[in-house]
């Protein structure tokens, strides 16, 4: 069972910030979806692997080698705010 | 619990030690990993986390991570991946970081460290492989700043972290520990080891436990050592600090501490700034890895000598003691100095004396490019023990002439012909000098007859003085006393 506490640590974490309504929304559809899940639990899966990837393919590597990046100004394009060459973010340290 | 006496605790320390590795192109896009370009000119939107893309597994990251796991005898798990851990934070713009959790690339080592004469293995506990974050300013100081400032060019480099058992009982020996890792990465060259630079960073869990206990004490973890010489000071601090409280009757918390080198204490972070809960899952943009056995095999085989294999073989080919081949195989570059150096000046004591007592006096022995590029290359340094030998010049002269190659960047006979340092061996010339000394020092000529013979010395000081220097000192000693028995 998903509780407040658990809406509002996981909102926390994703940096959300939810009002009381969207709190209860969120907490019963949340365990709507577990709920779910528990159904499926109900499957004998004891000689499945996991599945992480839904494609059956290992190793995809690239060979050591630099290609072009973006051009700074076309990266910085994207900044909300910058300093010259850097992106500038609000501050990070809390009191 | 204060009736512990101040000896009564054992220190147990744990490093997690994280390494850029030497690729050219960044872990998972094609971006370039060079240090010092202007900020934010190497990034693409593969590393600027944008959404939609897609990153590639870097093999040759894989490679060194895997040459590095053999050098330590670690297993290699046959079957690796990728995982996403989770945080939030200006330095990763995606919110998380590419990482690997339960199936790391190795496992299981050990590292061998030198302390006080005696071998240890320092346990390895895993090694896994991981993107860089970028790189954070503060506007203003910490304290002030209203907004920080981002670079992300090391946003994507390949980083390889390696997480020791705690096994390490002193600060001492968590310095140790540090400098042979190091070493084993740069004689792989899988990482350029510089620490001030950030390639090479260093964390510890320090705890303390009952002397002969075996269940852990509440441990700390230390960051922001920046340098061999912090991380041993942040120790030594911290387990003077834990040592303190316990056994003023407090509890350790467990938490998470920053060092403050200028002001040379430990500081708890704000339980803010470090949030634990990662929520891993599997990467779903990066498919797992089967490392091939013929892969991990062909890597085994290219491995270079190891600093230890090299040590050992320094004290067996070259007869040195073992002090004298640790500090020469400190890093690659200064073996690889040493060797070419017996190459062309074929006694190996000799070479060794002058590379400890001189050059290492002007150059840090663990720097390799100060090394490989210092100002007296082998040869030189060879040509100057040539003439020393050949009785061109005395061993004191060529402490001189030494200098003035660092100085210069000259080969020893340049100097040697300009200044007129050449040794008098002509034996004419010094017997006329030593008659003059003996003239005019009828006192010790007088005390050597009675039977003082360290008055000898002193005559063969002023021939020296008188020569400046340049009298071959053996030539000298021979006719003082031919001469010193006729009177
Ligand atoms: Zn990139």
């Amino acid at each position: 069972m998903i509780t407040r506490q658990d809406v509002e640590h996981v909102a926390r974490l994703a940096r959300l910030e939810l009002g009381d309504a969207e709190i209860e929304r969120m907490r019963e559809q949340l365990n709507a979806i577990l709920g779910y899940i528990d159904k499926l639990r109900e499957l004998d899966v004891t000689n499945v692997e996991p599945t992480s990837h839904a494609v059956p393919l290992v190793n995809v590597m690239r060979e050591d080698e630099v290609v072009p990046c973006l051009s700074q100004d076309q990266m910085l394009a994207n900044a909300p705010d910058r300093v010259g060459e850097l992106f500038r973010v609000p501050r990070i340290i809390e009191d | 619990m204060s009736t512990l006496t101040k000896t009564g605790w054992d220190v147990v320390i744990g490093l997690e030690v994280h390494a850029q590795l030497l690729t050219r192109s960044k872990m998972f896009c094609g971006c370039p990993t060079a240090f010092g370009a202007r900020p934010n000119s190497q990034t693409c939107p593969v590393c600027q986390g944008m959404p939609g893309v897609l990153p590639v597994v870097n093999r040759r990251a894989i490679e060194f991570g895997i040459k590095t796991a053999l050098a330590f005898t670690c297993r290699i798990n046959p079957a690796c991946r990728f995982a996403r851990k989770h945080y939030y934070y200006p330095d990763m713009p995606k919110n998380f970081q590419i990482s690997q959790y339960e199936e790391p690339l190795a496992e299981d080592g050990a590292l061998e460290i030198d302390v006080d004469g005696a071998s240890r293995a320092i346990g390895i506990q895993r090694l896994h492989l991981e993107e860089d974050v970028g790189k954070l300013l503060h506007e203003g100081t910490l304290e002030t700043a209203q907004a920080s400032l981002v670079d992300y060019n090391r946003s994507g480099v390949p980083l390889m972290e390696t997480v020791s058992r705690p096994d390490l009982r002193s600060p001492e020996e968590a310095a140790a520990y540090l400098r042979a890792f190091r070493a084993v990465l740069v004689y792989l060259g899988v990482c350029d080891g510089n620490m001030e630079e950030g390639s090479l960073r260093c964390d510890a869990n320090v705890s303390l436990r009952p002397r002969g206990a075996t269940e852990l004490g509440t441990k700390v973890e230390i960051k922001n050592m920046n340098s061999f010489r912090n991380v041993k000071l942040a120790l030594e601090f911290e387990v003077k600090r834990q040592r303190q409280a316990l056994a003023a009757g407090e509890r350790i918390v467990q938490e998470t501490r920053l060092w403050d080198a200028d002001r040379g204490y430990t500081r708890a972070m704000r339980s803010k700034e470090y949030a634990h809960d990662y929520r891993y899952f599997p990467e779903p943009d990066l498919v797992p890895l089967e490392i091939e056995r013929a892969w991990v095999d062909a890597i085994r085989a290219a491995l270079p000598e190891l600093p230890r294999q090299r040590r050992e073989r320094f004290v067996r080919q070259y007869g040195l003691p073992p002090y004298d081949a640790g500090v020469l195989t400190q890093s690659r570059a200064l073996a690889e100095y040493y060797e070419a150096a017996v190459r062309e000046f074929r006694q190996p004591k000799i070479v060794s004396n002058w590379i400890m007592s001189e050059l290492l006096r002007e150059l840090p022995g663990d720097d390799e490019r100060a090394i490989e590029r210092a100002p007296v290359p082998p040869a030189n340094l060879a040509g100057l023990l040539r003439l020393i030998e050949d009785g061109t010049i005395s061993g004191k002269i060529a402490k001189d002439v030494f200098q003035k190659m660092v100085g210069s960047g000259e080969d020893a006979r340049t100097i040697v012909a300009r200044e007129g340092l050449t040794q008098v061996a002509d034996e004419g010339a010094l017997a006329a000098v030593i008659d003059q000394v003996l003239a005019q020092n009828p006192k010790a000529v007088e005390d050597y007859k009675g039977g003082k013979t360290a008055a000898k010395g002193a005559l063969v000081g002023q021939v020296m003085k008188a020569t400046r220097g340049k009298a071959n000192p053996a030539i000298v000693n021979r006719l003082l006393e031919e001469k010193l028995s006729k009177i």
